[in-house]
């Protein structure tokens, strides 16, 4: 390990669950909000995973009131305090950019069976 | 000491507490011997010598390697000098490492920026090159008038032109220090560093 690594690696968090584009995560958001600090949860299906290292981020996609709205999040960041996995889902793709054009039935996604 | 050596080791990015991702630099500085005190008595100003990076006995010549050893240092491959007021508080054969910074303290970074080679004028100098189309030919990046025809009848001076680019040394200045790792010896400044990853800089408070 160089020494690049290992000043990021102080960064790195240990505690990230197993997930994969196509899975259903719980995503809990630190908001800062002036002086006050709360929760907020962002639910929904995981559509890409990029980047190694600190500078990782995961999309999320959820439909909200008919509306499809996607986050990104820094993988390792504070603000992400913690991730849920609710399902596992059975894709074909890393990048799920396809979803964005389906709506209602064509775009749910199967679950995975061990 | 205001002053200090180091190697460029890359670049990568740590977090704030709030969930900013600051894009740092880590710096390798240190350890630093001081190599020569000079005086305004016997030099004519005053200021300290520094030596950064070993390097082989057998590579250094002669006349260095006496140079080092009166100093009681090993042999160094960077040699800078860095004005003080008070030379009379050093002494040859000094360390110091990246603690001489603290967390917050802004700082001026010199290095030798990376070559780019022979290039155009639209790279080198951000002109902004010709038309593209209406009947354009070989105007794409050109230059343009370099000057009037018969009065000068020659091109002045600094004209901007084509040509070798990069390979200076450049200063950034006020960069902030996000972080001193003592016991390593690292030092992680925010934002980008001239030259390339393992080239050598200079770090002076700004």
């Amino acid at each position: 390990m160089n020494l690049i690594e290992t000043v990021s690696a102080e960064q790195l968090k240990k505690d990230i669950p197993e997930f994969r584009p196509g899975d259903t995560v719980r995503v809990h958001v630190r908001v800062i909000e002036g002086e006050k600090e709360r929760m907020q949860v962002f639910q929904g299906v995981v559509i890409q995973r990029v980047g190694h290292g600190v500078g990782a981020t995961f999309t999320v996609r959820k439909v909200s009131q008919g509306i499809g709205v996607e986050r990104i999040f820094p993988l390792h960041s504070p603000i992400v305090s913690q991730i849920d996995v609710m399902r596992r889902g059975k894709v074909r793709q890393a990048r799920l950019t396809y979803l964005k054009s389906l709506r209602g039935k064509a775009a749910r996604i199967d679950e995975k069976r061990e | 000491m205001d002053g200090l050596l180091g190697k460029k080791l890359g670049m990568t990015q740590v977090f704030t507490p709030d969930g900013d991702a600051v894009p740092v630099t880590v710096i390798e500085a240190g350890p630093c011997s001081i190599t020569q005190v000079k005086t305004g008595k016997a030099d004519g100003y005053d200021a300290v010598q520094v030596g950064f990076g070993d390097r082989r006995e057998k590579g250094t010549t002669k006349p260095l390697r006496g140079h080092f050893t009166k100093a009681g240092v090993s042999p160094k491959t960077m040699l800078r000098e860095f004005r003080v007021d008070d030379p009379g508080v050093y002494q040859p054969g000094q360390t110091f490492g990246a603690d001489t910074f603290a967390v917050g303290d802004l700082v001026d970074v010199t290095g030798i920026s990376k070559g780019r080679g022979f290039q155009g004028v639209v790279r080198r100098h951000k002109f902004a090159g010709g038309p593209r189309t209406r009947g354009q030919s070989d105007r794409e990046r050109a230059p343009g008038s370099i000057g009037s025809s018969a009065y000068p009848s020659r091109v002045f001076k600094g004209t901007r032109m084509a040509g070798r680019m990069g390979n200076n040394r450049v200063t950034v200045k006020n960069l902030q220090v996000v972080g001193v790792d003592r016991d390593r010896n690292l030092l992680l400044i925010r934002g980008a560093v001239p030259g390339h990853t393992n080239g050598y800089v200079m770090i002076r408070r700004a």
